[in-house]
């Protein structure tokens, strides 16, 4: 079945055409070219393909496109301004939370769901909060110390 | 040292396009025209191959082509090789069974391959893949080492009896058991070192394309060694020139060994894409990564230490088993062997040692490299039997380690190396500084207070990088060379192209070796650009494992640019009017010894492409150097390890307290960077040790086959580590360096198992076997609990 | 994953109509179980009934000593819902361990129990709690919901429109976690109520169910201390990778102590 999905990403409104069983990442990955946005599994586990939906994380493996009609989906390539990194993007480059690079774009958004729920969150509260991503290569120490180091970033 | 040089915390250049979702992976590349591929694998440990029927895939909407294991045959394809020949005791050669890329008549593990579905879409592959009518005969299995070495298992391969791929064994038997006979104890261990799975975090992925107007091929593919995969494919299973393929090794993400190996799905798309006539995308999806990267660990090992009543260590003996899955993957029969036995002597001087080791197939994934590649394995041996002699001999583990340290280099072994330099005392003073040892009993006490075991645990490690000389490893059994190659190339107006043959995927390299150049040549670190991953760019190289990329290529680096600057030297004694001998280097800065005059290498290279003023009649035109480096040696990076846990009694749970490293990876080029390797060694050491645990059912059904059942390790599973560095320069490669990579995956298993039978030691706990999960902790205290009453 | 039609109704009497006539059709309420086993092919529906625009099936509301939370609130509102902390503070809170904070923002009450894992956290909390499941046909008791494996007592196009608790004395939720999937390898849910002590144990048998020797001890104190003694045997629980039998029967017990020990706090 093929349907018609109406969404904002990024700041752009679309409009494209799928088949009803498109995951919300494949729209993004294979209709948008956004392939910021990562699968590393098939059991919703992992947490690279975290992106924001309606200002809250959601995995983008687990969601269905039809299920974001009308939705604000905001991922990785739309959190820089011109250039200029957010303060969690700055924070995990500046802390060397990241090394491969295919985790980061999920952590990075998770990160910002933590924040949104605990503005000043501690290092028990990050790595529990972490615990639907996934990372092989830093050993998530830098990741955890990076989330700190955004979340003082954001609250200025 | 210039601002961005060797040993500056310089911040990443990767990190813009990863953080901005500007990474490149091999998935994220569509090829015009493409299709894609979805493989059909057998879902039997075992099965004979009755008949596959094309046509039930070929009528789903969308399919192109379907082409099975009798295709591959027809086109006499070859299998893919491996590239370590090891030979038994008794001389003779390793079994090597044919590996075919896709099988015809049999299959050998629950995901091997036998055909593969190219459709206009993923999904109609997949449909196509699921609709193949493949009628399979099920045959017996054996899917542990036991099982396959019981009398009258079932052969996974008819010619390989007994299953046996080799028996073979290093060191001086006679004097090891002369040495046992006159010990005054004797420490014995039972080791199973668990069968891990590597789940990098990217999956595998590969597009192959032909280009009929070249009659040339292009394969993208998650690889470490771009070049190792083009000759491995080209020489032994397509029978192509190498002139006519280029494999491109994009941003990967995540190896750790697994995608070292030439793999199946590689030769099938670069074959089938000349075929279909159109570019062929295949990614792994995870279930499938599970059935198909290849694994590692998986030995069994029996364990000795004699030692006399001071507890000096007079002698080892060791026999190990170990699985090497249902065919030879790459370099699997390396990895217990050399990568291995090798290691066995430690930081410690005992004077004799024996190993032996007997590898077997079974009915399982293959088994090859996964960070540390035999060296943890060998680790694991060395340092739970002298934790494990030091409780029996009531002597403080410290103690017994600095009683038996290594303290005058060079080294000879009596497991074949020759360590050039290190300084064990001082990396273990370290850690006992930092991990406040001093301090332990109380701490102890204060977890006894509110009804928690506390135990702590070390490992000294050793470990041996940049494996080399190809000569060496040749003779023993070796079938590729083993240096590294860069070639520096200055652009007219002065910046810098460095095509290195190592790869990186997810180490750093382009901020690491641009600072390297940085620093010899004095040039800005940002006119430094480094391309790697491309053998359609860079020189041949081997590419990227064993924690050689600094050791070996960096050396490789090193040398290119003393090249630059030799010849440099020429160009600029013409330019300033002087001899050559006279000119100085420094800093960029060609100048006159004892003059003020001077030339910048930015206007040396321009005099070279631009050669108006030029000693042509010495030097050609052009500014570009090239460097092969075959180390004389291995590197032998060394650390000591403190672990401290607390167990949970009432439900077995551990929980790290902390974890102290102190690391000897020589000079250091980017101290963020080797942190990072080391916090990541560490947490997948601490993943082998506390929570991953690959389990095959009796029939050779993968159990802990997703995310579901595997479990990685998490942020919460791990504390925040305190990593520290001592130096002691390699003594044998230009940069003094060393290797850091696997380093934490290497030391961390014993430190933190050590640490854990520490805990549970006053409940009676002797030893039990990793990962040290709930359930097995509780089921160690259980079986104490049973054999004391028994006892009482 | 089979492709499927895709519907999204904006109202209950749509919804009920639609899933009603779709023999192979299923209900997505928040996804996060049903989307992964289509994903693998271990289900195939022919429709899928979006339950997203249906208002009927949203809100938290406290009444008569107890709440009622419907079917599509999301386990980070129900985690973070006032009402439901203020009602039943252990119910708010194993709303805030399940999953991972991306599917706690999509999973749902509704979906969770009619899916009927064995191993989920909150049919722990409706058998412990006493709660009745409200359907658009009628009202289940919790004890009568879970059958058995993913089986509840739905039938064919029933929708679950809230979950209604009562308001225990006191409660609280233990959970010894799976390492790997983070479902209850144990979960135990500990209730003084106005009927009595509950005890529900999931993750240790094929479904949710009641310790019933737990609670004739804690019948005479809820205490921890009561406990000792007790048990639930090991005969008929799970083994599997992670937990067997025996190391299950001991962890209820050890959960159940804590969780006692937690609602007295």
């Amino acid at each position: 079945m093929t349907i018609t999905v109406n969404l904002t990403v990024n700041g752009q409104k679309v409009t494209r055409q799928v088949e009803a069983r498109t995951l919300l990442v494949q729209l993004l990955r294979e209709h948008l070219d956004l392939t910021g946005t990562h699968v590393g599994c098939d059991t919703s586990q992992c947490g690279a393909c975290v992106v924001q939906v309606d200002g809250v994380s959601a995995k983008a493996c687990t969601l269905l496109a039809a299920q974001c009609e009308g939705a604000n989906v905001l991922t990785i390539e739309g959190l820089a301004k011109d250039g200029k990194l957010h303060p969690m993007q700055e924070a995990f480059r500046e802390h060397h939370g990241l090394q491969c690079g295919f985790c980061t774009p999920g952590m990075v958004m998770s990160a910002l769901d933590i924040v949104r729920r605990h503005p000043s969150p501690d290092e028990a509260t990050i790595r529990k909060e972490l615990e639907g991503n996934l990372c092989r290569c830093t050993g998530y120490h830098n990741i955890v110390k990076a989330v700190a180091a955004g979340a003082k970033a954001m609250r200025g | 040292m210039a601002t961005n040089g060797i040993g500056a915390a310089v911040r990443r250049r990767e990190d813009y396009r990863f953080l901005t979702g500007g990474g490149t992976y091999t998935d994220d590349i569509d090829r015009p025209g493409q299709v894609y591929a979805a493989f059909v694998r057998s879902p039997h440990a075992h099965a004979r191959i009755k008949g596959v029927d094309k046509a039930s895939a070929l009528k789903v909407k969308g399919v192109v082509a379907v082409l099975t294991g009798a295709d591959v045959a027809a086109d006499k394809i070859g299998g893919l090789p491996c590239g370590w020949l090891i030979h038994s005791k008794d001389g003779s050669p390793m079994k090597e069974p044919p590996h075919p890329i896709l099988a015809a008549d049999r299959v050998r593990y629950v995901g091997d391959a036998l055909a593969v579905v190219i459709a206009d879409s993923l999904a109609a592959a997949k449909d196509g893949a699921q609709a193949l009518k493949v009628d399979y005969q099920p045959l017996p299995a054996v899917a542990s080492i036991a099982a396959a070495e019981r009398a009258g298992a079932q052969t996974v391969h008819d010619d390989v009896p007994g299953n046996q791929c080799y028996d073979w064994h290093l060191g001086d038997k006679a004097a090891v058991d002369a040495a046992f006979a006159k010990a005054a104890h004797v420490t014995k261990l039972d080791i199973v070192n668990n069968r891990l799975i590597p789940n990098a975090m990217e999956p595998r992925a590969a597009i192959g394309e032909f280009d009929r107007a070249t009659d040339s091929y292009t394969l993208y593919t998650t690889t470490q060694n771009p070049h190792v995969i083009r000759l491995l494919m080209c020489a032994f299973v397509l029978q192509l020139p190498e002139s006519k393929v280029r494999v491109v090794a994009p941003d990967v993400g995540g190896g750790f060994g697994s995608k070292i190996f030439h793999y199946a799905e590689e030769a099938v798309l670069t074959w089938a894409a000349k075929k279909i006539g159109k570019p062929i995308k295949w990614t792994s999806d995870r279930a499938e990564a599970f059935l198909t990267d290849a694994h590692g660990r998986d030995h069994v090992t029996k364990a000795e230490l004699a030692l006399d009543k001071s507890g000096k260590f007079l002698a080892m003996r060791v026999a190990t088993k170990a699985n090497m899955g249902a065919y030879l993957s790459t370099f699997a029969s390396s990895v217990p062997t050399y990568l291995y036995a090798t290691l066995l002597a430690g930081q410690y001087t005992t004077p004799v040692i024996y190993a032996e080791v007997k590898s077997v197939f079974t009915n399982t994934t293959p088994v090859d490299a996964y960070r540390g590649a035999g060296r943890p394995e060998a680790t694991y041996v060395v340092e739970r039997l002298v934790e494990m002699a030091a409780r029996e001999l009531k002597i403080d583990p410290a103690e017994i380690r600095r009683r038996n340290f290594i303290t005058q280099f060079p080294y000879q072994t009596p497991v074949a190396l020759a360590y050039d330099t290190g300084n064990y005392e001082a990396t273990l003073g370290e850690a006992l500084k930092v991990a406040d040892y001093a301090g332990y009993a109380k701490r102890r006490d204060a977890s006894k207070a509110k009804g928690k075991l506390r135990g702590v645990g070390f490992a000294c490690y050793i470990e041996a990088c940049g494996i080399a000389p190809s000569a060496v490893a040749g003779a023993l059994g070796a079938r590729a060379g083993l240096y590294e190659t860069a070639t520096v190339r200055f652009h007219p107006t002065g910046t810098v192209t460095v095509l290195t043959g190592s790869h990186a995927h997810g180490q750093g390299h382009e901020t690491t070796f641009a600072q390297v150049v940085a620093e010899k040549l004095g040039v800005a670190y940002e006119a430094v650009e480094i391309v790697h991953g491309d053998t359609g760019r860079i020189p041949f190289g081997m590419g990227t494992y064993g924690s050689r990329s600094l050791a070996v290529g960096g050396t490789a680096l090193a040398k290119a640019c003393d090249k630059i600057v030799a010849k440099g030297k020429k160009v600029a004694a013409h330019l300033l009017e002087a001899a050559e001998t006279d000119i100085e280097f420094k800093n960029g800065k060609f100048s006159v010894a004892g003059t003020d005059k001077g030339v910048g290498i930015g206007e040396v290279a321009f005099a070279c492409y631009v050669p108006h003023k030029f000693p042509i009649d010495k030097v050609e035109p052009g500014l570009e150097e090239s460097a092969f480096y075959d180390p004389a040696n291995f590197t032998f990076p060394a650390g000591s390890y403190i672990c401290e846990v607390e167990v949970d009694a009432d439900t077995g749970t551990v929980e790290i307290q902390s974890f102290v490293a102190c690391d000897d990876f020589g000079n250091i080029v980017n101290p963020l960077i080797v942190e990072g390797q080391v916090h990541g060694g560490l947490t997948q050491g601490i993943g082998q040790a506390l929570t991953e645990g690959c389990v095959y059912a009796a029939d050779g059904q993968l159990l802990s086959g997703s995310f579901m059942d595997y479990a990685m390790p998490r942020a919460d599973h791990v504390p925040s580590y305190k990593v520290s560095t001592k130096v002691t320069p390699c003594t044998h490669n230009a940069l003094g360096v060393k290797g850091c990579g696997e380093a934490g995956a290497i030391g961390a298993p014993a430190a933190l198992m050590n640490a854990i039978t520490d805990a549970l030691a006053p409940l009676g706990v002797r030893d039990f076997q990793m990962p040290a999960t709930p359930l097995r902790v509780w089921q160690a205290i259980q079986a104490a609990r049973g054999s004391k009453l028994a006892a009482d | 994953m089979y492709d499927f039609a895709y519907h999204k109704p904006t109202n209950l009497a749509d919804a009920a109509k639609l899933i009603g006539a779709k023999k192979d059709g299923r209900l997505l309420a928040g996804g996060q179980t049903l989307l992964p086993t289509m994903k693998q092919r271990l289900a195939q529906p022919s429709d899928l009934v979006d339950l997203a625009g249906v208002a009927e099936l949203r809100g938290i509301k406290a009444e008569g000593g107890g709440v009622t939370v419907g079917a599509m609130t999301t386990h980070y509102a129900a985690h973070t819902s006032p009402e439901l902390r203020k009602a039943i503070k252990a119910l708010a809170k194993l709303a805030g361990g399940i999953g991972d904070p991306a599917v706690r923002n999509r999973g749902t009450l509704g979906g969770s129990i009619a899916n009927a894992d064995p191993a989920a956290d909150y049919p722990a909390a409706l058998v412990g709690l006493g709660a009745t499941v409200n359907t658009n046909q009628r009202k289940i008791a919790a004890d009568d919901f879970f059958k058995g494996l993913f089986e509840t007592a739905l039938k064919p196009g029933e929708i679950v429109l809230s979950v209604s608790f009562p308001a225990p004395k006191r409660a609280a939720y233990r959970k010894f976690a799976n390492p790997a999937s983070r479902y209850a390898i144990v979960g135990v849910f500990v209730a003084e109520t106005a009927n009595g002590v509950r005890v529900a144990v999931t993750g240790a048998g094929p479904k949710v169910f009641r310790a019933t020797a737990l609670e004739q001890a804690l019948a005479k104190k809820f205490a921890p201390e009561s406990l000792a003694g007790a048990s639930v045997p090991a005969a008929g629980l799970n083994s599997d990778l992670h937990a067997s039998a025996e190391y299950r029967a001991h962890l209820i017990g050890v959960m159940a102590k804590r969780a006692v020990a937690a609602a007295l706090k």
